[in-house]
């Protein structure tokens, strides 16, 4: 604040202070360029203003060496500023391993975000200070933009796949959680509260909850309601177990990460990539299971372990 | 200047050679064509400033104080629209260049003298479906029609409007492609690539981008409207689609666009300060070749649009170091004009004073890019008030001013009349206060994270939504006083003479306003441009 002026928004999380201090440099830079050219302007039209009609000024083509010069000196500001945003921006772009995972729905115009334990929320997102969150995020109609400015994070939520950003809160407190990518008539509306909670404090508001079934176990309850078992338990269609994230072998000799975006892929157009040795008789569920199922399905395949921890296992 | 002598109109110029609607619809003089282009733009500028002007008075109150959300919405798409396409884009090649490419190369009219009308009867065309698709209804989307929002789920004549954008586009393309030939095969004799006012490599290189640009987004439009209309899966997901698809197209035109916009006016400021500072200009190879450079990073860099789209880690790391690369031929271009004025013979007429604010303005729009093209920062200020008063800089405080600056430098010689200097100086004052004031406030909001396209936002926005509203309403002055005096002076404004700066460049050798046929007789060229400390003046 600066004279009731707000000039910062609030830092709290752990990513926001080195992004601070770049755009404070990138600040400083601007300011520096932008005096320089006001003032060497402001002096060249004072002193060489015209004091006759009749004067003809000496003429000069150009310099070289200057020439180099105000190129050489941009273009270190340009590499040393790449060089410095492209290593930070790397290592935001990673959540770390131990991160919750936590699911986001958009659509028009609301938020709605599913915590791993079933407690469901609407534009309201609780959660504990100190640990990392990461969320995985999909759209349900038009494309919507996940951005929480006191974090520093922003990230497209897209109908049709997964993005994904985490952070971790440095501070408890109430936060702002916009849309900021236009999505039509009420997209100012689609607003909501980040609450960062001391952990114990959340862990009672996670317990206060009206919780639903976990995740997983609503994805098992998919699993059975659709007979998946018929051939994903008898030998037909691939088994699920220490699926996620390891790398499945095509029937044209390619190979494909497990990941969300194969998974999803995989139950919406199971033609789009055969698995090795299994004929392709599983039916499309496109239409028939909401982005919500397709998500705890997901979550369901996770429970049932992954190849990083078969490997851990071994 | 040369009011030494009473200066007389000429007899029979292109204005006066003819009277009627007819002799002008149906014209095929390239001075008559621009002259029908600086109405229609100026009609457009007029509705998509009061679009600005409403929004802005609605964003005092942090529930808004005017409009209902979706009328909000249209007015942002519809402001976006017309200044892009139907102002910028068409503003200083359709008017400047249309009246300036002949007569710098010496040249009795464009090499296309038919097409040149044809050109602004699509642009019309265009402008009348957008004006259609406005009045019924509107528009929402705004001037990005990202899928699948305008695909599936806008409201209004979002086809109208993509058709209005469809058709000028091909009013770009045949300008475009109307300078490249007349700059290529009819130059004077003598007037060689390198003796080439900085005018004309400016449009050259803009005309460049029209040409190989705007198919792209012709192609593009088409795909939205074989998905609305025939449920084509392009790029919608519920149709097997991919919405970034659209916009990795989008863009691919797009941001060169911007580069359509910004181009002429930096050849418009070289013309300017050489101009009023009666200096050849400093560095004249390392201007023109920034122009081409600029144009030709400028189709590599579209993938800054969509740091936060989801596009690969790797994709965004080549698109940041890309656009970063833009920099330094702009900021050569910024060091060249500064040092233009070193040693020279300064006067401080309104044109001079708009190409200073020019430089100014277009200084601290680049410079902000900077943070834009950085991955870390761009991450928070995308999609917030920091880019719109990025561009802003670049496209109002940048393009605008340069316009504006051609206007009143070239205006006595498309009107033969000079307007009142003193009134023009204050109105550039008041622009460049009104616009600051505008547009700075803007950047801290996006810092703060008031999200663009937003009809209500939080409290705590408001003290700086008023700041920048207040200024609208006085930039909203600085435009309406270079509109009166413009008018007046075609009327009353005292007789300007072949030649009331003092000038060099082939146009003002002649007579203004220029005969029908531009030249008495066909010039030939002996001399570099901007030969300002030459004793004798070109051979005509």
């Amino acid at each position: 604040m600066w004279f009731g002026f707000p000039l910062r928004p609030e830092q709290a999380s752990t990513i926001a202070e080195g992004i601070d201090n770049l755009y404070y440099s990138l600040t400083a830079i601007d300011l520096f360029f932008t005096a320089v050219i006001f003032l060497t302007i402001f002096y060249f039209m004072i002193r060489y203003r015209r004091r006759s009609q009749q004067e003809t000024p000496e003429q000069i083509e150009g310099s070289l060496p200057l020439e180099i010069l105000w190129s050489i000196v941009p273009l270190v500001l340009v590499v040393v500023t790449f060089v410095w945003s492209t290593s930070l921006f790397i290592r935001n772009a990673r959540p770390p391993e131990a991160a919750t995972e936590i699911f986001v729905i958009g659509k028009q115009w609301m938020w709605q975000l599913q915590h791993p334990e079933g407690v469901r929320e609407i534009n309201e997102l609780h959660v504990p200070v100190g640990r990392p969150i990461k969320l995985t995020m999909t759209s349900e109609d038009v494309i919507h933009d996940f951005f929480i400015p006191a974090f520093r994070v922003k990230k497209d939520v897209v109908p049709g796949k997964y993005t994904s950003l985490w952070f971790q809160a440095t501070k408890t407190g109430q936060y702002h959680l916009f849309c900021a990518q236009y999505c039509g008539v009420s997209h100012a509306l689609m607003r909501g509260e980040v609450i960062v909670m001391e952990p114990q404090d959340y862990e009672r508001w996670l317990s206060g909850s009206k919780k639903e079934n976990s995740m997983a176990a609503s994805g098992a309850r998919l699993y059975d309601q659709y007979a998946c078992i018929t051939c994903h338990g008898a030998g037909k269609g691939p088994a699920f177990n220490d699926l996620y994230m390891s790398k499945v072998r095509l029937q044209d000799g390619k190979t494909v990460l497990a990941d969300e975006e194969y998974l999803r892929e995989s139950i919406l157009f199971p033609s789009a990539k055969l698995v090795e040795g299994y004929p392709a008789i599983m039916p499309t569920f496109k239409g028939q299971l909401t982005e919500e199922q397709i998500l705890q399905f997901i979550a369901y395949i996770k429970s049932l372990g992954s190849a990083e921890r078969k490997a851990a296992h071994e | 200047m040369s009011q030494t002598a009473v200066e007389t109109s000429p007899g029979v110029n292109y204005l006066n050679v003819k009277y009627g609607v007819k002799s002008w619809l149906l014209t095929t003089d390239h001075k008559r064509i621009a002259l029908l282009y600086l109405a229609s733009i100026t009609f457009f500028f007029m509705v998509g400033g009061a679009a600005a002007g409403l929004m802005r008075l609605h964003l005092i109150e942090p529930q808004g104080a005017l409009l209902e959300p979706a009328t909000y919405n249209k007015m942002f798409s519809i402001h976006g629209i017309i200044m892009v396409f139907f102002f910028l884009i068409p503003s200083i090649p359709a008017v400047m260049g249309n009246f300036l490419v002949p007569m710098m190369v010496g040249a009795r009219d464009l090499a296309f003298p038919r097409l040149n009308l044809l050109s602004w009867y699509i642009y019309i065309a265009g402008g009348l479906f957008t004006l259609y698709a406005m009045i019924a209804g509107g528009v929402d989307t705004g001037w990005t029609f990202y899928t699948p929002l305008s695909t599936t789920y806008a409201n209004g004549n979002v086809m109208a409007a993509a058709l209005g954008v469809f058709i000028t586009g091909f009013s770009s393309i045949l300008t475009g492609l109307n300078f490249v030939v007349t700059i290529h095969k009819m130059r004077a004799p003598g007037l060689t690539w390198f003796r080439l006012p900085l005018f004309l490599w400016a449009i050259y290189a803009t005309s460049i981008i029209m040409i190989l640009g705007t198919p792209v987004l012709a192609i593009t439009l088409v795909l939205v409207a074989l998905e609305r209309l025939f449920h084509v899966g392009v790029f919608d997901p519920a149709l097997g689609g991919d919405p970034i698809l659209f916009q990795h197209l989008f863009w691919f035109y797009s941001h060169p666009a911007v580069y359509i916009m910004i181009l002429p006016s930096m050849g418009v400021v070289s013309e300017l300060v050489t101009c009023f500072s009666r200096k050849r200009v400093f560095g004249y190879s390392f201007i023109a070749f920034s122009s081409v450079a600029i144009a030709a990073i400028s189709f590599l860099v579209w993938g800054h649009h969509m740091f936060v789209s989801g596009q690969s880690v790797y994709a965004s790391l080549v698109f940041s170091a890309l656009s970063f690369a833009v920099a330094i031929p702009s900021a050569i271009k910024v060091f060249n004009w500064t040092a233009t004025l070193y040693r020279g013979s300064i006067s401080y007429q309104a044109p001079m004073l708009y190409a200073m604010g020019f430089i100014a303005l277009f200084t601290m729009g680049g410079l902000t890019g900077l943070f834009l093209a950085s991955l870390a920062t761009d991450i928070h200020l995308h999609d917030t008030y920091f880019i719109i008063a990025h561009f802003h800089y670049i496209m109002v405080g940048g393009a605008l001013m340069g316009y504006l600056g051609g206007l009143h430098f070239w205006w006595p010689k498309m009107t033969g009349r000079l307007y009142p200097d003193g009134w023009a100086r204050f109105a550039a004052l008041v622009i460049f206060i009104g616009f600051n004031l505008t547009f700075m406030p803007q950047f801290v909001l996006g810092y703060l994270g008031m999200p663009r396209r937003y009809a209500v936002y939080p409290e705590e926005f408001q003290v700086l939504n008023v700041m920048s509203s207040a200024g609208a309403s006085i930039l909203g002055v600085g435009y309406i006083i270079p509109l009166v005096y413009f008018i007046w002076s075609m009327r009353y404004g005292p007789v300007a003479g072949p030649n009331p700066w003092g000038a060099k460049g082939l146009e003002w050798q002649t007579s203004s306003p220029p005969p029908t046929e531009n030249f008495e007789q066909a010039p030939t060229v002996t001399e570099e441009a901007y030969a300002y400390g030459a004793k004798e003046a070109r051979v005509v």
